[in-house]
């Protein structure tokens, strides 16, 4: 019997173990791939994590050297991932039982996440924010809390090309309005140059382009179909129609719309502090965007904010506000990342290191955020319907009018 | 066809392993073993589960489980907020009503249906004809045949993005060579009557290999015989086509056309690079609607995003079923 069994059992058995063998790999893969890396603190401080959406910026960046740097004095290990490249809050989102202690989050999107409850006020955080420009901060700011402090702050502004200006007899100095500009490009265009080029893209990019001229001519963002709003549209939309500004700019990215700047054939181009180094390389000058009747129009603001999610060991965030006033106090950080620094103090530095910085810092203390006037988690809804109207027109679907209207209830519509 | 034999064998793994433990049992066969025979059935019938568990964890985890979460999240209200406390409202048919009476509906299925359509009978017939062209054996035959695999051999980001710069309003080569030739500007991406073909161009010259590549294996099927009695009893070589290379190629053709369906159904990348689905919505089909509503806007609507998604594996079912009765139908004559 027992030898009868067994050689049946041998034959059972050898099947039963390659079965469990197969079936066990797959389980323990499938565990493996839940397994959370643990944070555990070996440094004498603990081991603080920081999300960045700057994957360029390698281990050897100043960016990651100010990190270290802070690191150092605070006694603590700071672990840096630069891999959440695009979308901050669908990772954060996703992470939402495992948040990192410090998230740079690009600062439109601030308020969407403290809304879904992922960030911490100053209030509980202790940090302190009465040093940081106020308009910057502004894009924190929900309700009198803030939920975040920038890092430094960058904005748009009008490139132009001097040599372009002065073959076509355009003196720089008569653009002071819609109606100035406008004419500039007439005259540069009759003489064979092109006029202008921007992003008009279907994304985002689309609406923080638009926004100068839209808040230049007095439009507000709850009332897309005011006759302000439509002013602005209307400006641009003749642009693309009489051949002032390319068809290009409603696929252009602000980066193709430089590329094609740089061609050396476009009189303007309205692009970002973040192209300084590169313009005074090619000579190209620049001015604030003017406003409908002269005057200046506030364009909006750039960056990331450096917020600190919530935690459950509520003992973590005095490190953690330590941390956000390293990076965001003097200029290190704002400088390692190309921005304007978010203090007074910290601008005054760089200006002291670098005058030509002038200009851009002067234009991020007139810019304003976009989700500033309290427009918090509204404004994603309305930008969206903001550029699409953008499209809408200067593609020649709809008149500006039409567009406006329609962008105008679709977002009464989807903010109800 | 040369496939059809081996799937109409079906060996499942719980047969199989029975007979093994089967043959196993009888080559001792003492007569006093019913029990131990019981066992030894439920030992092997495990057996043959733990031989089919890899497959089934693997369908679960990987199929069955987005699947139901897919469903799950469009039949609720899910916020940013329900990652956080988990909780999400069930709200029924709410998102699949939203998305039905929502103005984008009607053009996005519209220029799905026009996308999926144009692209497949392009694709074939220029896969076809190609085919049959390059069966004939001439020199260089391979060489060039091979040259055709590039666009399927390329990531389509590079395919995409080198379309989009071709078709480039002011500085794209398609329209320097027009406007050589005395044409006018035409704004390829960035107008609403051109952009859905601008995108279409460039899934057609994408699609192609896969279509040559297949129907060629297909012909390589067809026994050579039937073309020699063809051409002794005089047949025409357009005779040849639709008489005898159409019909014994519509086996492969059926399966070409629905892979096809189904790949140009979901196609997202390629118009996302080129046109991001505009201007507007004039070349927005379900798969981009479905991304703007889920990643595309500031605010995520995650819940009518799945609802898109869903519509999507619908329509991608019901052509299956087509198929599969087409199949049986072909195999029942």
């Amino acid at each position: 019997m027992i030898q009868r069994g067994n050689i049946v059992n041998n034959t059972a058995r050898k099947s039963r173990i390659l079965g469990a063998l197969v079936l066990s790999t797959a389980l323990v893969g499938g565990l493996a791939a839940c397994t959370t890396t643990p944070t555990g603190g070996d440094s004498a401080g603990g081991t603080f994590t920081l999300w960045d959406p700057y994957p360029d910026r390698d281990a050897s960046s100043t960016w990651a050297q100010a990190i270290d740097a802070c690191a150092t004095d605070l006694g603590i290990t700071i672990e840096r991932n630069a891999g959440n490249t695009g979308d901050t809050v669908k990772d954060l989102t996703t992470a939402a039982s495992n948040l990192p202690d410090i998230a740079m989050v690009d600062n439109p999107k601030v308020s969407t996440l403290a809304d879904a409850g992922l960030l911490t006020t100053t209030d509980e955080n202790g940090f302190d924010v009465s040093d940081i420009s106020a308009n910057i901060l502004s894009a924190g700011e929900i309700d009198g809390k803030v939920y975040g402090v920038p890092v430094g702050a960058n904005t748009l502004g009008l490139y132009y090309n001097p040599a372009v200006l002065d073959a076509a007899g355009v003196d720089i100095a008569s653009v002071t309005d819609y109606a100035s500009l406008t004419a500039a490009l007439e005259k540069v265009v009759a003489s064979g140059k092109k006029g202008i080029t921007f992003s008009a893209v279907g994304t985002e990019e689309g609406s923080f382009q638009f926004l100068p001229w839209f808040w230049g001519a007095g439009a507000d963002l709850t009332a897309l179909d005011s006759s302000e709003s439509e002013a602005a549209l209307t400006l641009w939309t003749d642009w693309v129609q009489k051949g002032y500004a390319p068809n290009s700019v409603l696929s252009n990215t602000q980066g193709t719309s430089w590329d094609e700047f740089k061609t050396g054939d476009f009189a303007f181009a309205e692009n970002g502090s973040w192209f300084k180094s590169d313009a005074d390389a090619n000579g190209f000058l620049s001015i604030q965007v003017p406003g409908i009747d002269g005057g200046v129009a506030p364009a909006p603001t750039g960056g990331e904010f450096i917020t600190i999610p919530v935690q459950k060991d509520a003992s973590r965030y005095a490190t953690s506000a330590k941390i956000v006033k390293c990076l965001s106090e003097g200029d290190t950080g704002a400088t390692a990342l190309g921005y304007v620094a978010p203090t007074q103090a910290g601008a005054d530095a760089q200006l002291a290191a670098d005058p030509t910085l002038e200009f851009w810092i002067g234009a991020v203390g007139d810019a304003k955020p976009r989700t500033a006037d309290n427009l918090g988690v509204s404004y994603g809804i309305i930008s969206e319907q903001l550029y699409t109207a953008v499209q809408a027109a200067l593609s020649g679907s709809a008149s500006p009018a039409e567009a406006l209207a329609t962008a105008q209830a679709t977002a009464v519509e989807n903010l109800k | 066809m040369s496939a059809t034999p081996v799937t109409r064998e079906k060996v499942t793994p719980s047969l199989a392993a029975r007979g093994i433990a089967g043959g196993a049992a009888s080559a001792d066969a003492v007569p006093s073993g019913r029990r131990v025979r019981a066992r030894q059935r439920r030992r092997a019938q495990l057996t043959a589960w733990a031989f089919i568990a890899p497959v089934v964890i693997y369908l679960v985890v990987f199929y069955a489980y987005p699947l139901y979460r897919n469903l799950d999240l469009s039949f609720r209200d899910y916020t940013l907020r329900s990652f956080i406390d988990g909780t999400a409202d069930f709200v029924w048919f709410d998102n699949y009503a939203k998305v039905l009476s929502n103005s984008t509906f009607a053009p996005a299925l519209l220029n799905t249906a026009v996308f999926t359509g144009v692209s497949i009978i392009f694709q074939f017939s220029i896969g076809l004809a190609l085919a049959v062209f390059f069966f004939r054996n001439f020199p260089l035959a391979t060489t060039l045949r091979a040259l055709f695999l590039v666009p399927w051999l390329l990531p389509l980001l590079v395919s995409a993005s080198i379309w989009a710069w071709m078709l480039n309003s002011e500085s794209g080569i398609v329209n320097a060579l027009i406007q050589a030739l005395g044409g006018p500007q035409i704004n390829w991406l960035t107008s609403p009557e051109w952009a859905l073909v601008s995108v279409l161009i460039a899934n057609i010259w994408i699609g192609i290999p896969f279509n040559l590549v297949i129907l060629y294996s297909g012909l390589q099927g067809i026994p050579s015989d039937v073309y020699e009695a063809a051409s002794l009893d005089g047949a025409s070589g357009w005779q040849t086509f639709w008489r005898i290379t159409v019909p014994l190629l519509r086996p492969v053709s059926a399966i070409t056309i629905l892979l096809g369906l189904v790949y140009t159904l979901k196609v997202f990348d390629i118009i996302w690079i080129m046109t991001r689905g505009g201007p507007v919505n004039a070349s927005t089909t379900l798969s981009i609607w479905s991304y703007r509503l889920g990643f595309g806007g500031q605010s995520p609507d995650l819940s009518p995003a799945a609802a898109v998604g869903n519509l999507l594996i619908i329509l991608a079912f019901i052509f299956g079923l087509i198929y599969i009765r087409a199949q049986r139908r072909l195999a029942t004559p």
